[in-house]
């Protein structure tokens, strides 16, 4: 069984805990520039926002230029989008999304990756 | 020992006492559990289909614990992605984590250190919103009760579920038949949507959308995602919030203020909004 990994899990680890411990274990934290708690609030609906967009919508292949994917994938992705925004349920949404395009590529109407 | 004797204080005049609010966030950790669980096994899968064997995803899911940096690890180790760029990219996504550990640390800084160092590892935005809320209601810390939400409903469902599907995910012989490679950019526009509180959220994700797709078509797709989440923030920031949102953005971010003596660097922390928009002001 691979464990290649582990240290990746371990690097990710090693620069996720400063954020959630420096706060707790160094007092006076809170004295950060409010511009910078600003920013920090906003990074992560940009990231991730960014992230769903670019993997929806970028296809590379290996020595290709990268392209603009237009496909059924993107109505599954909404569908998720607008039961999170409505339902507060991430869970649902997710499967929600699979089923769609589980389905759409079931009957023959959303093609395969 | 510690919590257990403050399990004994009574409660101030305005706050629910400890017992009764511990039953309200054991009903909330349950919500969660769910969740966590369900989420998790999500990503066992994708990680499955990513190639992960049950110790890589295992060792993920205990040694960062951080669902949204988690699926991007996946994604980028699917796409061939370095190590650096995905560290980079984990750093910059659990920054979000400081403003969680701000809000609590008034609240627990009379715990032992080693304790504190603990807290800090389980502290994810499940657990920051379940400690928070439960703390505000009882007007000080209970760390028995950040355990519950924390650990029992979080870590462990989290971390059994990711084994559960990294150990049945190979069984699956297509995943994309059934849709799971949609998993991926479907949590993590969902994610980005659990986020927005207000027009400037709104605004840095589809900037930060927007960039990242012009950036990922131009160049490259890894470093459309790092321009966009770099500055999508920026524009937001450019960005005046409503006057209504200027109270719920506060307590969003930093959560609710304490009804103790750490109150003080929270009524601070309101007041960065009327510099925000100084022409109209706090509502």
């Amino acid at each position: 069984m691979s464990t290649a990994l582990v240290p990746l899990a371990l690097l990710m680890g090693l620069v996720t805990y400063p954020f959630r411990a420096i706060p707790l274990l160094a007092p006076g934290f809170e004295r950060l520039p409010e511009r910078a708690k600003l920013y920090l609030r906003l990074v992560g609906p940009s990231v991730l926002a960014a992230l769903a967009a670019v993997n929806l919508m970028v296809v590379k292949a290996n020595d290709e230029p990268p392209v603009f994917h237009v496909g059924w994938e993107w109505l599954a992705v909404g569908l998720c989008v607008a039961v999170v925004g409505l339902r507060r349920s991430l869970l649902i949404g997710l499967v929600l999304a699979a089923a769609t395009i589980s389905i759409l590529r079931a009957v023959g109407v959303a093609p395969l990756p | 020992m510690v919590s257990a004797m403050a399990d004994h204080v009574d409660p101030a005049p305005g706050l629910a006492p400890l017992d009764e609010s511990r039953r309200r966030l054991l009903m909330d950790s349950l919500g969660i559990m769910v969740s966590a669980g369900g989420f998790g096994l999500v990503y066992g899968l994708s990680a499955r289909a990513a190639g992960f064997s049950p110790i890589e995803a295992g060792a993920m899911s205990v040694l960062v614990f951080a669902g949204a940096s988690q699926f991007v690890a996946v994604g980028y180790v699917l796409g061939g992605f370095s190590w650096i760029a995905i560290v980079l990219l984990t750093a910059f996504l659990n920054a979000r984590h400081l403003l969680y550990a701000a809000a609590l640390a008034p609240y627990v800084t009379d715990r032992p250190r080693w304790q504190r160092a603990l807290m800090a590892h389980v502290l994810t935005d499940e657990a920051f919103a379940l400690a928070i809320a439960h703390f505000r209601r009882i007007g000080r810390a209970d760390v028995t009760g950040y355990w519950l939400g924390a650990i029992i409903s979080t870590f462990i469902p989290w971390n059994v579920a990711t084994l559960v599907g990294v150990s049945i995910g190979g069984s699956i012989p297509d995943p994309a038949r059934f849709g799971l490679d949609v998993i991926f950019p479907a949590a993590m526009a969902g994610l980005a949507i659990g986020l927005i509180t207000g027009r400037r959220e709104l605004v840095a994700a589809i900037s930060g959308a927007v960039i990242g797709v012009a950036i990922g078509l131009a160049w490259d797709p890894a470093a459309g995602i790092i321009a966009g989440g770099i500055l999508g923030p920026f524009v937001g920031m450019a960005v005046r919030p409503r006057a209504g949102e200027h109270g719920r953005e506060g307590q969003l971010a930093f959560g609710p203020e304490p009804l103790h003596e750490h109150a003080v660097p929270y009524f601070r922390e309101r007041a960065e909004h009327a510099l925000d928009d100084p022409e109209s002001g706090l509502p």
